[in-house]
């Protein structure tokens, strides 16, 4: 998105649709190598592996939201916020009653579509940059959320729990849900109009106008699938916490990380060109990357500065090649 | 229409939120009578390791936890995010070096102040296998709870600091806590303040249990005596905005007899505002940091400094391996003693050797690679 | 706005300058008033020299932050420089006044490392600026508590804190003069002679309107783009010294300054995505940002509620501009 006259050249195209086989590679590596070179050998076993990908659900879930988002050339940073108004509604208007179930997601579903609606239209009608707008409407959010709760709010009943803590054959429903998700954003890209008009706004908004998309709609569709996705993740993290606070989302840093996995992932910052199969494969990374430092005791400090580090190396593997000027 | 957009989501966020604020109860008077009466309790135990002292507790059985050593211990850690957090986790890697001969292993993973990860962190330790015994140092009290307690059906955990809603760990250790806290440094103010003398108190954050039963306590005490209290402002921790604070305190009321804190680390900065505008420095509570202690030494303040002991970051390290040799702990709750530092005592724990976000009231002297692990010279 | 635009019509331009300029300048003006009527003593000259000085940090780093974003970039590594500042200042010191100087010098040595970093990052490496200084903002954090073993070793000499601290009193006419107001001054000025006076700052705005016109008109947009990170991260080290010296030692003092000095900006009338900004207006968003805050805390507003003016008028400053631009097309 703040890139400018970012020329497409063939190696680019290649290097992009390989990136989530070089990062699936990857990680795959790096987990296994920790667990051999530790000796955790446990952590490779049936279990182990369940572990790791259970610590991509709640990423995984905004961050394919977020695709659509960064896919049409837009971002989106109240998904942090969305994540915690979404997490205290359920719980709150739950209060432990499995009766409250429905309509406390649908609740969710229709406030964070209609955060959706607002981001997308401040965008795509009153021109506003997508940064301060969504940057705007999460503060207001938040503001909102803190003003009315100062801690954890109500509680989810134990069947709602079954969300994130239950499996079927060793796979846990969360899990599963994860890679269904992913599966139903991958044909909205590749199968349906949407999808089609998605990369042509993306790549170029201008363009796809002049060929008659409505691209003011395209956005705030985009826009929409975020929010709600992020309001599915405060549900699971609602599930997960048995409750929502109004900091879940903050402290996870889900708005920062939900855009680099993205990118990461090999989806242009600056629009059009990415997918659904990247952005899985950078939130692995982030999961292994977790999972790896735990293995071999890096403690808190290094990481941060190895995380740092990682996220612009993996983003410039495929940028250092593209011609053109990116700010 | 656009107008209306605004107006439509202004509109709809507010009407599903306000009013809709939960009354959680952080002013419970019966909270409020057992802190005090924690207080007024003589600690058991060897009067030079505090850490090792109980106030009150029973002993449990851990016959059924006992193996042969040396033992695997593993440790989940709600982050290190703060200069509290930093002392505690040094503290509880030397008292491990202390008891290297038992611990063959000691492994942590830090969630850096995310419920999410922590969970996923507990989960792969116990289906890891490479744990003899789990300690948590939960991040927030409810959303640990289903972790901690399937963690429990596979081996014996320890429980510290901020707590979890289940009893299933062996022992849960903290020191009294909020309410304490807040009595303590109260009737410390009640006890100098001239009359009629304006009090500022100073919080960091709403919400947050452990910080809001401090302010609950000390406001009923203040209530309870006609203390005028002119203002309670949110800090976030923030020096400058501690100071900035301080300063239009002091030019709307002209005078500020005592600030009252419910954490210390921003009490420098308060102080200097007072030093900035020249005026008198106030009565003022602020905590066991150095460069508190310091300040209060140099310029011989009216002073207290209440403390919420990182030495309670040494005690799971013992607690999990007497368990693992199977000799009784106190159990299943373990409340230490939480001491106050009052001016006849000050000496004793100034120190200029030590850096300034250092808690003096750590425990740590005896420590292998004291004072140089806690970053003094 | 384009480069031709301008040399043809220098007079609309001016304009079109002063009537941006102008209204970040009056609603600062007005907040400041509302401040006023609220707590008088905001009116007496120590009212106005406090409350800028403790706006100075911020207005710096805003100052800063608009050469990155009239370039068309972001620079989101600001606020954990400000950090990794004041935790080294305290290590390299260690209450040693006679270290201040080298200190301070090490420490606008670090600065230009991590500028030119950021700088080199996005203009070879080619990686967006959001996404390369999100991470530099990340192992900048880590490597400050890394060094600092998460705790800061010392405390800052009083030399050190001078620049954020001192304040002259009996001064004529304004009765007290904080040192930080002249430091703000000095920068205001370098950056006001770099960004408007020299050739470099119409190279930033020529490269963020359209950074290939600009390299065909023999701009080395490289140079530029390196050049804007490493002035953002002098300024931030500079709000650095300023609020540690101001405050003290902590661990936190940078949180949040990143976006903060960014909607600042953007409330001066500075374009995002480059092409248009200036100084004064950056200094004047900073300003009107901070006098929101002071006239929030002052009306009894909860907290939270900050947040949701804060975002509110972010998107009311983004959205009017918008809206001019479109009419004036």
């Amino acid at each position: 998105m703040s890139a400018t006259h970012l020329q497409s050249s063939p190696f680019t195209v290649r290097r992009g649709s390989l990136a989530p086989v070089l990062l699936l590679a990857g990680s795959v590596v790096l987990y296994v190598g920790a667990a051999l070179w530790t000796g955790e050998t446990k952590m490779l076993d049936a279990e182990g592996v369940v572990g790791l990908l259970q610590r991509m659900v709640a990423l995984g879930v905004v961050a394919l939201g977020q695709t659509f988002v960064i896919l049409a050339g837009s971002i989106d940073l109240s998904v942090a916020n969305m994540i915690s108004v979404a997490a205290v509604l359920a719980s709150y208007i739950m209060q432990g009653r499995p009766d409250m179930v429905p309509p406390a997601v649908a609740a969710v579903l229709a406030i964070s579509a209609l955060v959706g609606l607002v981001n997308g239209a401040l965008i795509a009608r009153l021109q506003v940059n997508s940064l301060i707008a969504t940057l705007g409407v999460g503060l207001i959010l938040q503001g909102l959320l803190s003003a009315s709760f100062t801690n954890f709010a109500g509680s989810v009943p134990p069947e709602f729990q079954l969300v994130a803590y239950s499996a079927f054959g060793g796979v846990p429903y969360s899990v599963a849900g994860l890679f269904a998700l992913a599966a139903l954003c991958a044909w909205l890209l590749r199968a349906t109009r949407f999808g089609a008009h998605l990369y042509a706004v993306g790549g170029n908004a201008e363009g796809a106008r002049l060929a008659g998309i409505r691209t003011d709609l395209i956005l705030i569709g985009a826009h929409v699938i975020c929010a709600v996705s992020a309001g599915l993740t405060g549900l699971y993290l609602a599930s997960r916490l048995r409750s929502g606070a109004p900091w879940v989302g903050r402290d996870g840093v889900y708005d920062l990380e939900s855009i680099a996995v993205v990118v990461i992932g090999g989806t242009l910052l600056a629009g059009g060109r990415g997918g659904v199969a990247g952005t899985l494969a950078g939130v692995l990374l982030f999961a292994t990357l977790d999972a790896v430092f735990n293995m071999l005791g890096v403690s808190a400090y290094p990481q941060l500065v190895l995380r740092g580090a990682i996220v612009v190396l993996a983003v410039a593997a495929y940028t250092f090649r593209a011609k053109g000027h990116v700010a | 229409m656009r107008k209306m957009i605004m107006r439509l989501a202004v509109g709809a966020a507010l009407a599903s939120f306000a009013g809709a604020a939960l009354a959680q109860n952080f002013d419970d008077p019966k909270e409020f009578q057992a802190a005090k009466d924690l207080l007024a309790m003589q600690p058991q135990g060897p009067a030079d390791k505090p850490w090792e002292q109980n106030l009150g507790g029973k002993e449990v059985d851990t016959s059924k936890y006992k193996k042969s050593g040396p033992y695997r211990v593993c440790f989940s850690n709600a982050g290190v995010d703060n200069p509290w957090r930093v002392v505690g986790w040094t503290n509880m890697q030397a008292q491990v070096e202390v008891l290297k001969s038992d611990i063959k292993s000691f492994t942590v993973a830090d969630a850096e102040g995310k419920d999410d990860k922590q969970i996923s962190d507990i989960n792969s330790f116990v289906s890891s296998g490479n744990c003899d015994i789990l300690i948590v140092s939960p991040n927030t009290t409810a959303a640990l709870t289903p972790a901690v307690e399937a963690a429990c059906q596979k081996l014996p955990v320890v429980v510290f600091d901020r707590g979890v809603l289940t009893q299933c760990p062996v022992t849960f250790i903290n020191p009294i806590g909020g309410y304490g806290w807040g009595i303590q440094t109260a009737n410390f103010i009640v006890s100098k303040l001239p009359k009629g003398g304006k009090v500022l108190a100073l919080r960091i954050l709403p919400g947050v249990d452990v910080l809001e039963t401090r302010w609950s306590a000390a406001n009923r005490i203040f209530k309870e005596n006609g203390v005028q209290v002119v203002g309670a402002e949110f800090t976030n921790g923030d020096n400058a905005k501690t100071k900035s604070i301080v300063e239009d305190y002091i030019n709307r009321f002209g005078k500020i007899d005592a600030v009252w804190m419910d954490a210390g680390a921003t009490a420098v900065a308060a102080l200097e505002a007072f030093e900035d505008a020249g005026q008198p420095y106030p009565i003022i509570t602020g905590e066991d940091q150095e460069d508190f202690l310091m300040k209060w030494k140099a310029k011989n303040l009216t002073a207290m400094a209440p403390t919420y002991p990182t030495y309670q970051w040494r005690t799971p390290i013992i607690a999990a391996v007497k368990i693992l040799k199977g000799e009784p702990v106190i159990g299943p709750t373990w409340k230490l003693p939480q001491p106050v530092i009052m001016q006849t005592d000050l000496d004793k724990y100034v120190d200029d050797k030590m850096p300034p976000l250092h808690y003096a009231m750590c425990g740590c002297k005896d420590l292998p690679g004291y004072p140089q692990r806690w970053g003094g010279k | 706005m384009t480069l031709v635009l301008d040399q043809r019509r220098p007079a609309s331009r001016a304009l079109a300058l002063a009537r941006k300029v102008n209204v970040a300048v009056i609603v600062f003006l007005v907040l400041y008033l509302a401040i006023g009527l609220l707590q008088p003593t905001y009116f007496e000259p120590a009212g106005l020299m406090n409350f800028l000085r403790r706006a100075a940090p911020l207005a710096i780093l805003s100052a800063g932050q608009l050469f990155v974003l009239a370039s068309g970039g972001f620079d989101l590594s600001v606020g954990s420089l400000i950090t990794l500042t004041v935790i080294g200042g305290s290590m390299l010191t260690a209450n040693d006044p006679s270290r201040t100087w080298w200190a301070i010098a090490a420490l606008y040595g670090v600065g230009l490392a991590v500028g030119l970093i950021n700088g080199a990052v996005v203009a070879f490496l080619k990686t967006p600026s959001i996404i390369a200084t999100l991470g530099t903002l990340l192992s900048v954090n880590g490597a400050a508590m890394m060094w600092s073993g998460g705790a800061p070793r010392g405390y800052l000499p009083d030399n050190f804190r001078m620049f954020g601290r001192l304040v002259l009193h009996d001064v004529p006419i304004v009765k007290i003069f904080p040192i930080a107001i002249a430091v703000l001054a000095v920068c205001g000025a370098l950056a006001y002679w770099g960004f408007h006076g020299a050739v470099f700052g119409r190279r930033i705005l020529a490269v963020g309107d359209n950074p290939r016109a600009a390299e065909l008109s023999g701009v080395r947009v490289r140079s530029v783009r390196i050049g804007v990170f490493v002035i953002s991260a002098l300024a931030a080290v500079t709000a650095g010294i300023m609020l540690g010296g101001f405050g003290g030692v902590s661990v936190d003092v940078g949180l949040g300054l990143e976006l903060q000095s960014i909607a600042a900006c953007v409330v001066g009338g500075v374009q995002l995505m480059g092409g248009r900004g200036s100084v004064t207006g950056a200094i004047a968003g900073a300003l009107t940002l901070f006098a929101l805050f002071t006239l929030l805390t002052l009306l009894g507003l909860p907290q939270p509620l900050k947040e949701t003016a804060q975002g509110l008028i972010l998107i009311a400053a983004v959205a009017l501009g918008a809206w001019r631009r479109r009419r004036a097309v």
